[in-house]
């Protein structure tokens, strides 16, 4: 039903992929049946910064899951027939995104035997309820919309019809994800950095850059990888949505920035402070946040120049710079600066420790392992279409 | 019985969905009704008289010892539910014109017990809420230490179990449990000695009396009283939390 | 069949050892004794009939949690009328059960019961009696 026996046939390089990313994830399960014994002591987290690495990480995935509408929504609500051959890749992707933010906020508990709570006590006034609720959705959508389009694939028939409005569902369904885990942040009076109303938008822009730039690397990496060639059309369409997206992330944050410095409000203006230029003489995210910038500036360069945006050498770093400063942004300077200072004006630094890296590993690797066998399957299939 | 595959998921499905609905309404009703006039925990904290005595820690080492809250040397994963923070991070600073006697000095500071809490708000299985007396309680029991309800609190008065607490306790009170690994714990006003008549802990060992506890809702009670008289203040309170804790200088 | 003498010495040994618990403490005489547990000195009567108490103790125990915990109740009316403070460590192992090791430990040891994990939190008195000077 799964299709997974396509999954186990492969070269050497693919064993050796497979076996690799097998072999991150052990040793971070290792670490993380440490922490398990030992609790979140092992992280770099402390009374001031209680969320680190791990909620960083969860709240950067879920944008890349949701960034699978910006293919769902072309195609099937406005026919874009570029993205036919590309929608199942887009789905994939947001199944192991959204199963990388779940293992995230696993590992980051303190009593996970104690999860189900959630679901045992239903709470509709958190967010945190809703974000469980929509993320389980989400995942459940988009792996029966890509199991069922996929199988029809296979057989050569159009998918059922009532998969049409399944798929309609998660159009919505993706930007509430996104919009439930930015009010995470947005609707805490005691968080000045976070407790703005753009951090919603801001989120659902970077969400789109940073998705689709990442579907266009994968893209490009399979047809180098296998027989499969998307096309040069989707990838260009693909790029236009990241350039635009990304011109408007920028811009809301520079309105960020804006209101922050031109207001003057010290409450507002520490948290920048703190990432542009350092506080009480402590600043070890102010390299990461300047490379995210120029990460940023330059690849805003080659998108928007049309000729450089053509070239898919160069698109491709464009890509790659797009994503990498938005995890830096979004996957690490966005939560912990939202801790320092601390409600009492203390500037508590944090940093990851090796274990809490290993555990981050080991789930990026469950993800890319997801994301690989995946892949393997769909493209096996149309392979053996072709003929 | 005759019944078709189809007809039975459709009558699981409506079972499940009536199901959920009645803990779903039962969840949200909790929240909408309406309180009684019961009592109203709160404490004033008179910083002149504490000032008084330089030094002084007698309400922490009471309430250590009352909950048996574990002492780490790494700043970074201290428990403390009662500790005392700079006066102008605590009520705010007025440049270089905070007075001499108040400039720089430590002031306790301890869970708000706020009106309307943005850490209940937030705690995903309600191991955390406001009492009808006021207090905001915390169930160690059903805690999954998301740390939500820390993000969430405007003051940092909420600490993490990084690890086992044990360890750094000292010598145990077998009248309180301790915690374990990976809850979040904060001050509970005492709320096991009020069941017995009993002020708070912090309250009792206060060599100067400085922190008065009471029944706001009472108004003859040793709070209303003090507020009567004396001009009071609130940490933070533009943001609407409505805190329990008053200040007079 | 072909070798029905292996296939049928096979199986036999294959249920020989499935079934080896019960047949071995059968013969060395081992078997289904409980555990003898040390009754209170003092009091003759628990909290609740003996044989609830056997069956269902933790159902009272998440019981007594939930009425302090989350309704602040707590003074418990036994079936006897007998008013109790619903406490783990101040009533039942202060007042009666004072040899947790004697009592709680021994069944729970035999039947290996390792969580719930109350001990983890709730102190025994005698941890704190014996650390004191």
């Amino acid at each position: 039903m799964f299709m997974f026996e396509k999954a186990l046939v492969g070269g050497r390089r693919y064993w050796i992929w497979i076996l690799s990313l097998f072999a991150v994830i052990g040793l971070g399960f290792l670490f993380y049946m440490r922490q398990l014994s030992e609790g979140l002591a092992i992280t770099g987290m402390s009374r001031d910064v209680s969320w680190g690495l791990y909620i960083a990480q969860f709240t950067f995935l879920v944008g890349v899951a949701a960034s699978a509408v910006m293919v769902v929504l072309p195609y099937y609500l406005h026919d874009w027939k570029a993205f036919g051959k590309i929608t199942i890749l887009g789905e994939f992707l947001a199944v192991s995104s959204v199963v990388m933010c779940m293992l995230f906020v696993f590992v980051d508990m303190g009593q996970p035997a104690r999860v189900l709570n959630v679901l045992l006590y239903p709470t509709p006034r958190s967010l945190m309820f809703w974000d469980m609720v929509s993320l389980g959705g989400y995942l459940l959508l988009n792996a029966v919309i890509a199991l069922v389009t996929l199988r029809s694939e296979r057989n050569s028939v159009a998918p059922p019809g009532w998969i049409r409005p399944v798929i309609l569902l998660s159009i919505p369904w993706a930007i509430s994800i996104h919009t439930v885990t930015a009010f995470l942040y947005s609707g805490l009076p005691g968080r000045s950095f976070w407790l703005t109303a753009i951090l919603a938008p801001r989120f659902l822009a970077s969400a789109f850059s940073a998705g689709p730039a990442l579907l266009i690397l994968l893209c490009m990496l399979i047809r180098r990888l296998t027989r499969f060639d998307p096309g040069r059309e989707p990838i260009q369409k693909l790029a236009l949505i990241v350039t635009y997206a990304m011109i408007v992330n920028v811009f809301f944050v520079l309105m960020e920035i804006f209101t922050a410095f031109y207001s003057g409000i010290p409450d507002h203006l520490r948290h920048f402070e703190y990432l542009f230029f350092g506080l009480n003489g402590r600043g070890v995210l102010v390299p990461w946040m300047w490379t995210s910038v120029l990460l940023a500036a330059a690849s805003l360069v080659l998108l928007i120049v049309p000729r450089f945006r053509h070239d898919e050498r160069l698109l491709a770093s464009a890509c790659a710079a797009v994503f990498l400063s938005l995890w830096i942004d979004k996957g690490m300077c966005l939560v912990v600066s939202g801790f320092i200072p601390s409600p009492l004006g203390a500037v508590t630094e944090y940093a990851p420790t090796l274990p809490e890296i290993s555990i981050t590993a080991g789930i990026w690797a469950v993800g890319i392992l997801m994301i690989t066998v995946f892949y393997r399957i769909t493209l096996s299939v149309r392979e053996s279409l072709a003929g | 019985m005759n019944i078709t595959r189809k007809g039975f998921l459709r009558i699981t499905g409506f079972s499940l969905v009536a199901v959920t609905a009645r803990r779903f309404l039962g969840a949200i009703g909790e929240r909408v009704a309406p309180a009684r006039k019961a009592r109203r925990w709160a404490m004033v904290v008179d910083i002149g008289k504490c000032l008084q005595k330089e030094g002084c820690i007698k309400c922490i080492a009471a309430c250590n010892k009352a909950h048996n809250i574990p002492v780490f040397q790494d700043r970074r994963r201290e428990i403390v539910w009662i500790w005392k923070a700079q006066f102008e991070n605590v009520l705010g600073s007025e440049g270089g014109y905070t007075p001499g006697a108040l400039r720089g000095q430590p002031i306790p500071v301890l869970c708000n017990h706020c009106d309307d809490p943005p850490c209940t708000r937030v705690c995903p299985t309600q191991a955390t809420w406001k009492r009808e007396d006021g207090i905001v309680m915390m169930d160690w029991h059903r805690c999954i230490g998301c740390r939500y309800c820390i993000a969430a609190c405007p003051y940092g008065s909420r600490s993490f179990n990084w690890s086992d607490p044990r360890p750094h306790i000292a010598e145990l009170n077998p009248d309180f449990p301790t915690r374990t690994t990976g809850v979040v714990e904060k001050c509970n006003f005492c709320e096991e000695r009020l069941a017995s008549g009993r002020p708070p802990a912090c309250v009792e060992a206060c060599p100067e009396k400085a922190l008065v506890f009471g029944d706001l809702n009472d108004a003859g009670s040793p709070v209303r009283e003090l507020l009567r008289s004396r001009y009071a203040t609130r940490r933070k309170s533009e943001l609407g939390t409505r805190p329990s804790i008053f200040y007079i200088v | 069949m072909r070798d029905q003498g292996v296939i049928y010495a096979g199986l036999a040994a294959f249920l020989g050892l499935l079934t080896f618990p019960a047949w071995y403490n059968a013969a060395a005489g081992k078997t289904a004794k409980p555990p003898e547990v040390r009754l209170p000195a003092q009091e003759k009567q628990c909290v609740a009939p003996v044989d609830y108490m056997k069956t269902s103790h933790m159902a009272l125990l998440v019981n007594w949690r939930e009425e302090v915990v989350r309704r602040n109740v707590r003074s418990f009316t036994a079936f006897n009328g007998k008013t109790y403070n619903m406490s783990l460590t101040g009533t039942c192992l202060s007042g009666c059960h004072t040899n947790k090791a004697d009592f709680c430990d021994r069944c729970h040891n035999y039947v290996g019961v390792k969580g719930p994990y109350c001990m983890d939190c709730h102190i025994d008195p005698k941890l704190v009696a014996r650390s004191r000077p």
